[in-house]
């Protein structure tokens, strides 16, 4: 990685690094959150209306938490194999 | 995001730069590639989630993930990671048989 031969201070590493784990965090919600209005929409609303019926949001609500549910899973799944796959080539 | 870091625990917890030599940016770049790699993972935790979600979720979601639903998605994702290494595996060895 080029910094251009900058030597940075400590204090300015840090903000840097902050700054990054700052941007990831906003990024990854809004990949959560797109993702989330996307499913939820398909799985509630297959003939949309006029309004959103009090069904319908109750649906959407119980499909925000099993999708988050879902990630979980997902997220625990996909590290448990890739720390089975290290173990393998070890 | 507590529940990204949940799973894939690759955090290290702190971040200390007080120990490091003040003449060298490799703490940063460290730090930088490390990002890098979470955020890959993290991208393919979304597309493994898009494709089994699709693929597991057959019926209106309920009070809870239900046991068949969990036991699909984690099917779901051993699988398509198994064909992702056997298609991987495959096209290799195509590939060396032409030589």
């Amino acid at each position: 990685m080029d910094l251009g031969g900058v030597q940075l201070t400590n204090e300015k590493k840090a903000e840097v690094m902050a700054q990054v784990k700052q941007q990831i965090a906003i990024a990854n919600l809004q990949e959560t959150i797109q993702k989330m209005t996307e499913k939820c929409f398909n799985k509630c609303i297959p003939k949309p209306g006029t309004s959103l019926s009090g069904s319908e949001q109750k649906c959407v609500a119980m499909c925000m938490d099993r999708y988050m549910d879902s990630l979980n899973l997902v997220s625990k799944t996909y590290s448990h194999r890739i720390q089975q796959e290290a173990g393998r080539i070890q | 995001m507590s529940f990204v870091d949940s799973g894939l625990n690759f955090d290290d917890g702190s971040i200390s730069t007080s120990g490091l030599k003040a003449n060298s940016n490799k703490d940063l770049e460290d730090f930088l590639m490390l990002e890098r790699e979470k955020a890959k993972m993290t991208a393919q935790m979304f597309e493994f989630n898009d494709i089994c979600w699709d693929k597991c979720m057959t019926d209106k979601p309920g009070q809870r993930l239900d046991s068949k639903t969990e036991t699909c998605i984690v099917n779901c994702v051993d699988r398509f990671i198994d064909i992702s290494m056997f298609i991987a595996n495959r096209l290799t060895q195509r590939t060396n048989g032409l030589d």
